[in-house]
């Protein structure tokens, strides 16, 4: 900074503040609701501070699931929404890096159209092929399957596009020094692409581990067992109760379990992520 | 240890440019090669030819008496040192130094014995577990050398290897790598655009323009007898005054000492071949300039020159000087002044004739 004043600063922090109020209240709301019983929250007089119920929700939440629903415990939901997660990170990232390879390392009849085939579906996210999608995931008998909430969503443009950027920034005297070592394409790949793109696929992990896990309208179609059902979906069944009051303690709970894995895929890699969106040198 | 031969290498690219065009030259066992020319010559093309990093279209190259245009880079037993090093920046000074090795199988104590006689001669023992990041230019360049001899390649290739380095550092590896070049005794070919450089490194001078080998020889007999005006004006710094004979003073100075100068078309004379006097120099030639501008580096001095007055409607000349004017270099920091008028005498053994496209050197 420039200035150094002594109150210079106040104005950003208190502008700052008011943002992080604003983004962090509902949060804080969702975890004090989900402390309190059920009818504290439902007369409309949720105190701000915790609640004495908070282990007991929270257990019944994720373990032995709520008697009063008949919904299944969380603990499954989380695990269901984790795998399809981390399914469709590691996946996307898997079948970009080795396409943005393909495009960028070797010269094949018709590259370039390969290349903008991928661009193209860019323009084709679920929601706009979803009929197709699951006419053929269902003529895979690949419905209520972890296969079936992964597959159809890892093949990615982006990604693909994010490693062809930072490939073409590879020098290619390195390709060439490692011809002379002896390294073939696919020892190439591992010993040395790999290494360099380390930072670029944790940040790929980070984004695209949020965006499985936030995934709503393929689960909800695709998933019909409540056992496969993923927790952004449960959040919805929770609230919607017919003929009983809604558990709004355990919808928060739910709420709070849901944001809790990308938090702390945000967290843990953080350091990682930001190295890999600014770092230029190679 | 092997020598290269190249024979009518040609490489056209697949859009028909020819970017070499019919190269022949022999590099003994041992020798020191040096290909020098101007941006776009070909030399970095030609280079990576011979490592098998370009395809060769046309002719053979033959590296230890194994014609080696269908082998892979990693099997014809060359190591190359990159403008820009090409290390491998996730590993440490160590790893790229082994990494080739292992790639060949080689077994674990003979690649640890290699590496560390190679950090011994290079002096970068103390730094083989840092990463290329960490070191200075001058150090990831002794480690792409080190790369290069614990491979014991048949041929060293150097692309430029220098470039990237200040001055001072430059000339400093420049003289390592001649000194490492002579205690190992393998065949090198180089790379440059430098002509100190090549001058001093070469044993074998290969001046390349165009696609095409110029001149091939010792570089001092390069200096001393450039076949054509593009060799005589890029070896040596200044260029070689190149100037139009026609029929003037100068033409009939020459023919005065004896010879004719025939089918000469352009003289030329080193700024070093000069010397200021008033005395006539039999059989050489003298030049009458006004001196227009002066460089003193402290060792030498440079007197631009000007002989407008008796160049009057005189072309521009295939050399890089404007017509009429001639650098003179003269030892020492004493030097006339701006505006005075000087005589330049040339002896007779220090006049290069040449032909009036440039492409052929006239003896005198």
């Amino acid at each position: 900074m420039v200035e150094h004043r002594r109150f210079g600063n106040l104005l950003p922090h208190l502008v700052l503040l008011a943002g992080v109020a604003i983004v962090a209240f509902p949060v804080y709301l969702a975890v004090i609701a989900s402390t309190h019983d059920n009818t504290v929250i439902a007369n409309g007089q949720m105190p701000l501070y915790p609640g004495s119920h908070g282990l007991e929700t929270y257990w019944s939440t994720i373990v032995s699931g709520t008697g009063k629903t008949t919904r299944a415990p969380v603990g499954g939901m989380m695990l269901n929404s984790l795998i399809m997660a981390i399914g469709i990170a590691v996946g996307k990232i898997a079948i970009s890096i080795i396409s943005a390879y393909a495009i960028v390392f070797f010269s094949f009849p018709f590259r370039m159209t390969a290349f903008w085939t991928i661009f193209i579906t860019l323009m084709l996210p679920v929601e706009v092929r979803i009929f197709p999608t699951y006419k053929i995931t269902s003529d895979l008998h690949m419905l209520d399957s972890y296969a079936g909430l992964i597959l159809p969503l890892i093949a990615s443009a982006t990604a693909t596009l994010l490693f062809r950027q930072f490939f073409m920034t590879v020098p290619k005297e390195l390709v060439e020094a490692s011809k002379i070592d002896g390294a073939g394409p696919v020892r190439f790949f591992f010993d040395t692409l790999l290494p360099l793109s380390v930072t670029n696929i944790a940040a790929l992990f980070v984004i695209l581990f949020i965006y499985g896990w936030n995934q709503y309208l393929w689960p909800l179609l695709i998933t019909t067992r409540d056992d496969m059902q993923t927790i952004v979906i449960g959040i919805k069944k929770i609230i919607d109760v017919h003929d009983a009051l809604t558990e709004w303690q355990v919808a928060m709970a739910t709420a709070v379990l849901a944001m809790l894995p990308p938090v702390a895929v945000v967290v843990l890699m953080q350091r990682l992520f930001v190295k890999g969106l600014i770092e230029t040198e190679k | 240890m092997a020598n290269v031969a190249l024979r009518d290498v040609r490489k056209t690219y697949p859009g028909g440019f020819e970017a070499i065009k019919g190269i022949d030259f022999d590099v003994g066992d041992g020798k020191f090669c040096v290909l020098v020319g101007p941006s776009g010559c070909g030399k970095s093309t030609l280079l990576r030819m011979v490592a098998g990093l370009e395809t060769i279209t046309g002719g053979e190259i033959d590296i230890g008496g194994r014609i080696v245009n269908q082998i892979e880079p990693a099997e014809r037993d060359i190591a190359m040192v990159f403008q820009n090093y090409a290390l491998y920046p996730h590993m440490s000074v160590y790893n790229n130094m082994a990494y080739g090795l292992r790639n060949r199988g080689m077994p674990g104590p003979e690649i640890e014995s290699r590496v560390q006689e190679a950090a011994r001669i290079l002096e970068i023992g103390p730094m083989l577990e840092r990463k290329p990041g960490q070191l200075s230019g001058g150090q990831r360049q002794r480690v792409a050398m080190g790369r290069a001899i614990v491979r014991q390649p048949k041929v060293f290739l150097f692309d430029e290897p220098l470039s990237n380095l200040d001055a001072k550092l430059r000339i400093a590896m420049r003289v390592e790598i001649r000194k490492l070049q002579r205690r190992l005794g393998t065949t090198s070919i180089y790379v440059t655009h430098d002509q100190l450089e090549a001058m001093t490194l070469a044993d074998i001078l290969v001046v390349m323009n165009g696609g095409h080998v110029e001149q091939i020889g010792n570089p001092l007999d390069i200096y001393q007898k450039p076949a054509t005006t593009f060799v005589a004006s890029f070896i040596g710094a200044p260029p070689m005054n190149l100037l139009p004979l026609r029929s003037d003073e100068i033409k009939s100075q020459i023919e005065s000492g004896g010879h004719g100068a025939g089918e000469a078309g352009l003289l030329g004379i080193r700024p070093e071949d000069f010397v200021i006097t008033s005395e006539t120099v039999a059989g050489g030639v003298a030049l009458n300039l006004t001196v227009e501008a002066i460089e003193r580096v402290g060792a030498e001095t440079f007197i631009y020159g000007s002989r407008r007055n008796e160049t009057q409607g005189v072309a521009a000349t295939p050399g890089e000087l404007p017509p009429g004017e001639v650098i003179v270099r003269i030892p020492g920091a004493v030097a006339p002044a701006i505006g005075e008028r000087i005589r330049a005498a040339a002896p007779r053994e220090k006049l290069h004739l040449f032909s009036a496209d440039g492409r052929k050197r006239i003896e005198l």
